[in-house]
């Protein structure tokens, strides 16, 4: 008998928010660690659930937001007070309060691509392709089911004893099986 | 969309309507059918002979746009009315109006959010199209008004071989950065909300082409809770930073005219009274969008007479904070005992064959007509919402062309005084760039979704633990 391909991990597929916060809960005071939920929507207090605390994206838009602000303050003061002085009334080239509007503009430019991009690079996306998306049902998370999956790195993983405390959680179908990709 | 994932939203959800009695949240729907009705309008749907009719005129219109352009490219901006002292004319108006209307759309999405008013759910990715659209419309007058169009990034800072900055100094620039800004944040905005959707329509789609497309557009988002939190976190911090956002954009341009000398537009009023004004006609512009979405896409009960109802409210409260502009700029210029600047808001009322009547006719929309708001059974009319809506649009419009012909043609200087008239290629380019606008918005109607399925599957009951009413 040849051995069985290795898979990506477990997935159970749920019909309400409720089972799949259940089912998050119990696999955690059992032991898992390595797993995600996967809704079509977000389910409040699911994260939590899973284990994840904080995130750090506001601290990346804080420093986004400051960087910009930083260089939008500079570019100018460079500019008119140092680089191409122009006497305007004997007024002085470091007029810094006019500066102000730009230097909050690219303040909101640079922090508001620093919360897309910084949600996005956290995230590991783009990523076009998962292993989960081998699964046909799996689609169905973008629209109206719940799944949970118990990925093969978790210390705990065993996949005959994993897919039986699956099968304990009262899952809508059968536990399957995420192929890794050839 | 509830704030953080550790938050609650449960307070009002057993219930299908809020505490105020409203019906924000679609009745008799679940997440399978919020997900087949709003995918469905873009992926089964064909598309309609009214559709492409209307699509067709609008076509129609951005060609009169082009000839306008090429005509203006070739002879110069004095094809247009503009001369000494009236050197700003349409273009400006124009410009000040499109981007006014765009701030109504980020109100919804970003303060609104930050407010937690889940009312905003049925209409902000509507609002927000509607935000981008007409950021894009206003960015062509400035553009076109430089005499030079195609020297426009001479107002950018780079290394140039001039060895030249810009001045940034002056409020025209602070313009360039915060309309560049606004409509960077508004995108990207608009984009990160659509991306869970984009993944809906990649799993839904029984075409390999769409499945490219809108898989490609998702960026292999697959839901994961992990995701959502940090996408929430986002998502809430770039509501943040579009809010302060949205009130300095049109306060840089209320800027343009109120950093100069300039009798009547020097005013420290300018900039609330100009972000009043904005959100006001922006609101309008919204009502006048949704009511035929909802007719003409079945989506009476996602977006309900509740919403139209509590828009109503904001065109309400928006009309009395700019009419209050209106008064506090008339009686302070009287106050402040300035013989300039007081006669400019006398001829403005009574120079009757000058610009008198179009002064009149924008209080009475602006002002007067709003008011039929109050009571609660005409809110509730569609045809009245659309009838106030168009006269909300027109008055606006007048505003800012009232504001800026009446100060430039009675200058300082009785000998150079003028009188503003514009020509058939300032209408063009004004049609044409409603064209834009409708060619834009017509294909965001058809090919995106056209409400947040992920944020309205969130509102349903029992979406965030026990099961109620399902």
């Amino acid at each position: 008998m040849t051995p069985r391909p290795p898979v990506y991990g477990l997935l159970v597929e749920f019909v309400t928010a409720q089972e799949i916060l259940d089912a998050t809960r119990r696999a955690r005071q059992v032991g898992y660690r390595q797993m995600d939920a996967y809704t079509p929507y977000p389910v409040d207090g699911l994260a939590v659930e899973l284990g994840m605390r904080k995130s750090r994206v506001p601290f990346v838009v804080l420093m986004g937001g400051l960087v910009g602000a930083g260089v939008g303050f500079l570019m100018q003061y460079y500019a008119l007070a140092i680089n191409y002085t122009f006497n305007v009334g004997g007024r002085p080239y470091n007029s810094w309060p006019v500066f102000i509007p730009i230097t909050f503009e690219l303040l909101i430019l640079v922090g508001s691509f620093s919360a897309f991009l910084g949600m996005m690079v956290l995230n590991g996306l783009p990523r076009p392709h998962h292993p989960l998306f081998n699964v046909p049902q799996f689609a169905r998370s973008s629209q109206d089911r719940f799944f949970l999956c118990i990925e093969a790195t978790d210390a705990k993983f065993d996949r005959e004893a994993t897919a039986a405390f699956l099968a304990t959680l009262n899952p809508h179908g059968d536990v399957i099986e995420v192929p890794h990709d050839a | 969309m509830g704030a953080s994932a550790t938050e609650t939203v449960k307070d009002d959800m057993p219930g299908q309507r809020g505490s105020d009695g409203m019906q924000y949240v679609p009745m008799g729907h679940d997440l399978t059918s919020v997900t087949e009705k709003i995918s469905g309008l873009v992926l089964t749907r064909p598309i309609g002979l009214g559709w492409l009719g209307f699509f067709g005129v609008s076509n129609g219109l951005v060609l009169v746009l082009f000839i306008a352009v090429a005509y203006l490219l070739v002879v110069g901006v004095g094809i247009w009315g503009i001369q000494i002292p009236t050197a700003w004319g349409f273009a400006i108006t124009d410009f000040v109006w499109w981007i006014g209307i765009g701030h109504a759309g980020t109100l919804i999405s970003a303060f609104l959010l930050l407010m937690h008013q889940k009312w905003r759910t049925s209409i902000n990715r509507i609002a927000e199209a509607m935000t981008i659209f007409a950021v894009m419309c206003a960015g062509l007058f400035p553009l076109l008004h430089l005499g030079r169009p195609w020297f426009f990034y001479w107002l950018l800072p780079y290394p140039n071989t001039m060895a030249l900055w810009p001045q940034f100094r002056s409020a025209l620039i602070w313009d360039v950065f915060a309309v560049a800004t606004y409509f960077t944040v508004s995108l990207l905005f608009w984009y990160m909300g659509m991306i869970p959707d984009l993944a809906t329509l990649r799993d839904r789609t029984a075409s390999r082409v769409g499945r490219i497309i809108y898989g490609m557009l998702a960026l292999g988002w697959r839901n994961s809770a992990r995701h959502w939190h940090r996408f929430e976190m986002a998502y809430l911090l770039l509501g943040g930073l579009a809010t302060p956002l949205v009130v300095s954009v049109h306060s840089v341009v209320s800027s343009d005219f109120a950093m100069s000398v300039v009798p009547a537009w020097h005013e420290t009023v300018f900039p609330p009274y100009f972000v009043a004004g904005a959100i006001f006609s922006g609101f309008a512009m919204v009502l006048l969008l949704c009511i035929p979405i909802r007719h003409v896409y079945h989506l009476k009960d996602f977006i309900t007479i509740d919403h139209l109802d509590v828009m109503a409210k904001l065109v309400l409260a928006t009309s009395l904070l700019t009419s209050y502009g209106y008064l506090s700029e008339q009686s302070l210029s009287w106050y402040a005992g300035d013989n300039v600047e007081w006669y400019t808001y006398f001829f403005r009322i009574t120079g009757f064959g000058q610009y008198a009547i179009i002064t009149w006719t924008l209080f009475f929309c602006n002002t007067i007509v709003p008011q039929v708001l109050w009571f609660r059974s005409l809110r509730r009319k569609e045809w009245v919402l659309v009838i106030v809506s168009l006269l909300v649009l027109v008055g606006m419009w007048l505003e800012r062309y009232m504001i800026i012909t009446t100060s430039l043609s009675r200058d300082y200087l009785p000998s150079s005084w003028g009188f503003f008239k514009p020509t058939i290629w300032d209408l063009a380019t004004y049609f044409g760039s409603v064209g834009v606008f409708l060619v834009a918005f017509l294909l965001f109607a058809r090919f995106a979704p056209i409400l947040s399925m992920s944020e309205t599957r969130a509102l349903l009951p029992g979406a965030h633990g026990p099961e109620v009413g399902r």
